[in-house]
């Protein structure tokens, strides 16, 4: 059967076409006399000598133009991985070609081109995926390879000019401490976060008293900025460091990780109980109804019937105060607490715009590493019946 | 055994239930009848102490229901609701298995209990055991509902509108179901309905219930030649009555000798289906049938003296 030539073409694939070709006229990189000073844009084929450019473009022009096919989403995915591949010889011919005799100090990184085709060409691998349907198991195969390919493009240091990547050369070690302390707040107060959160969740399931009471001072404290409450955390913390004996010792102080630590877990809270009620909430009433005239107490309903078919929303949960959390704990940089927000805020106060992003790109990648896994944890909770009828 | 002494139930002071007294005989099925809000469903739900009564008693073989934990109690009392309530994230089997794993039966012995039901139900075990409750029809899954409420041989059955989310073809085949099911075991069943069709069909006895009080409790067939208030008469339909008597009465039971023509009916088919074949086809005489065999014939005469009122 002939299909009209309107709907051969893959809408979003037009779109980004488009939009892609226009961002190819947008300069791809940037280069500047040092660290702080703005940078002189320069479009892709004008970086380097053409026999140099030219494969990484065809690879992008050529990967815009197979997002196209509407029936073929593999070949669209392919076009986009080719795409991404070419975006990063873009770069690793640039880098060193503009950095030839432009002095000591001068610092290449990626423009505006390069972040609206890197854009792209995720929205294209995401509509693929998307057509594509995989089951959780090869998304969790796919996840485990991009994070794979990422660190082996990393690693391998063909980027290692972007200035970006200088910024981290130049402090390896507080970037490792930093990732290890981003980890812990965002972990560590999903963790407090979760034992405090479902135990209150499920009383709160059992009596609307507590419900009543409980919900709203949570909802109160997410309404609180960020900003605002992890300073509210410095009097309120310095004051329990110097007046209980003891939690001085154990660290405990205005300023640093437990104001931060303390401020995550607070944020934490509505999602998990709220989510927690929401799944327990959500069993069908007749089924609670059968479970209760079969003869099973209390517990044997929470644990046999609620949790099981509740286990999808209370993980939504999870995955919503992981993902925040590992936003928000940039904002312990502030006051102290550590992690990839100290970099974000220090580029802040020396106006060094690639330090600010050595902070808030391992953040936003982290964030969404944890979002697609989550995603997939909450899939294979879904009870089978479900699944089977998408 | 199941007696009700005296069961009463209030809310508010007003009076669910209202001094409910009965008696079921063992391997019988009782159904409750009345209107929404008559307290048919209250007084279902005090059997197993899913509410607790205001005043009064249940004993089962002699037992009284408070004599143990509501929980206890109520693993040895089958329980079907509209609806089913079947738990979706659990297969065929696990959700049939639900009370004899409460009551920690050996692992072989529920699975071969649950195979004997589902084949009981016409479900093929191999076909059915590992299948999840949304992959069946609606009628498939109210027999697993019925299959999981007997799964641990319980002293007593309830269902509360079990049939209630069923269409009316599948509905029929249900309760015809439940009846031969309940006869080859010999259980003992108190449903609760709102349809008197429903209530004549499988009842040995009716308990109409109105604004929470038992108002009769009879065999069916006197329920509707002497209904005992208005409402009893309203319930079972002025109009309807002699059809209605004639659908509790077995062709079996009027078959002559002689051999009238045309298609011939089943021996347990009921009156009214014998009426309605020689109205449809304007026969006087329907020829009647056992296994395939014809053994007689039943007459317009015979159905219609069935069918006037004797007082």
């Amino acid at each position: 059967m002939r299909v009209p030539w309107h709907r051969a073409f893959s809408a979003p694939g037009v779109l980004f076409a488009g939009l892609g070709f226009a961002a190819l006229l947008a300069p791809f990189m940037t280069i500047a006399a040092n660290r702080i000073v703005a940078g002189d844009g320069i479009r892709a084929w004008d970086m380097a000598p053409d026999y140099a450019t030219w494969p990484g473009l065809a690879a992008v022009l050529v990967g815009l133009l197979l997002g196209l096919p509407e029936r073929l989403a593999l070949v669209r995915l392919g076009g986009a991985v080719q795409g991404l591949c070419g975006l990063v010889l873009l770069l690793s011919i640039g880098g060193p070609a503009l950095l030839e005799g432009a002095g000591t100090n001068a610092r290449v990184s990626p423009a505006l081109g390069f972040w609206c085709l890197l854009g792209i060409f995720l929205l294209l691998v995401a509509d693929a995926l998307v057509r594509m349907a995989p089951g959780p198991p090869a998304r969790a195969g796919l996840l485990a390879l991009a994070v794979g390919a990422l660190a082996a493009v990393l690693g391998s240091g063909v980027l290692s000019d972007l200035s970006v990547l200088q910024e981290y050369a130049s402090r390896r070690e507080a970037f490792l401490a930093a990732a290890w302390r981003h980890l812990g707040l965002a972990f560590g107060s999903l963790a407090l976060a979760a034992v405090i959160g479902f135990p209150l969740g499920i009383l709160c399931h059992r009596a609307a008293n507590l419900r009543a009471a409980t919900l709203p001072v949570l909802s109160f404290l997410q309404t609180i900025p960020s900003l605002a409450m992890f300073g509210l955390m410095i009097p309120v913390l310095s004051w329990v460091g110097r007046t209980v004996p003891g939690a001085e010792a154990a660290g405990i102080a205005g300023i640093g990780f437990a104001p931060a630590f303390l401020a995550l877990v607070l944020y934490a809270l509505l999602p998990i109980v709220g989510n927690t009620v929401a799944g327990l909430a959500a069993t069908p009433p007749a089924a609670r109804e059968a479970a209760r005239g079969m003869g099973m107490t209390p517990g044997q309903r929470l644990w046999r019937v609620e949790l099981p078919l509740g286990l999808p929303v209370i993980l939504t949960g999870l995955r919503i105060v992981l993902v925040q959390n590992i936003g928000l704990a940039v904002i312990a940089g502030l006051i102290g607490g550590g992690g990839f927000g100290t970099f974000v805020f220090q580029g802040l106060n020396q106006t060094a715009t690639d330090l600010i992003l050595l902070g808030a790109l391992p953040t936003v990648a982290l964030a969404l590493t944890a979002a697609l896994f989550m995603d997939i944890l909450v899939d294979l909770t879904r009870p089978a019946q479900e699944a089977r009828h998408d | 055994m199941i007696e009700i002494i005296g069961l009463t139930k209030t809310y508010d002071s007003v009076k669910a239930v209202d001094d409910v007294t009965l008696t079921v005989e063992s391997g019988t099925i009782t159904v409750i009848v009345g209107t929404s809000g008559s307290g048919k469903t209250t007084l279902l739900r005090m059997v197993n102490r899913l509410e607790e009564p205001t005043s009064g008693e249940v004993r089962i073989n002699g037992a009284s229901t408070q004599a143990v934990a509501p929980h206890i109690l109520r693993r040895r009392i089958g329980y079907v609701i509209q609806g089913n309530g079947l738990f979706p994230h659990h297969t065929v089997a696990r959700n049939i298995a639900a009370v004899p794993n409460l009551l920690n039966w050996p692992r072989d012995r529920i699975a071969a209990r649950v195979d004997e039901l589902l084949d009981l139900f016409s479900l093929d075990p191999d076909q059915y055991r590992d299948r999840y409750p949304a992959d069946l029809s609606g009628g498939q899954q109210q027999r697993v509902g019925v299959a999981r409420a007997l799964a641990s041989r319980p002293d007593l059955m309830l269902m509360d509108e079990p049939f209630g989310a069923l269409d009316p073809i599948i509905r029929a085949r249900a309760q015809d179901d439940l009846r031969r099911i309940q006869r080859k075991l010999g259980s003992t069943i108190l449903l609760v309905t709102h349809d008197m069709e429903e209530a004549i069909r499988l009842a040995d006895r009716i308990a109409v219930m109105d604004g929470g009080r038992l108002v009769q409790y009879d065999a069916p067939a006197r329920i509707i030649a002497h209904p005992a208030t208005g409402f009893v008469a309203d319930m079972v339909g002025d109009v309807e009555r002699p059809l209605r008597l004639l659908s509790l009465i077995p062709v079996s039971e009027v078959v002559t000798d002689g051999s009238a023509d045309g298609a011939a009916i089943s021996a347990e088919a009921s009156l009214r289906d014998a009426l309605s074949a020689c109205l449809w086809t304007g026969r006087t005489a329907v020829p009647v049938e056992r296994d395939g065999v014809r053994i007689g014939q039943v007459t317009l005469d015979a159905i219609r003296a069935r069918a006037e009122f004797r007082a």
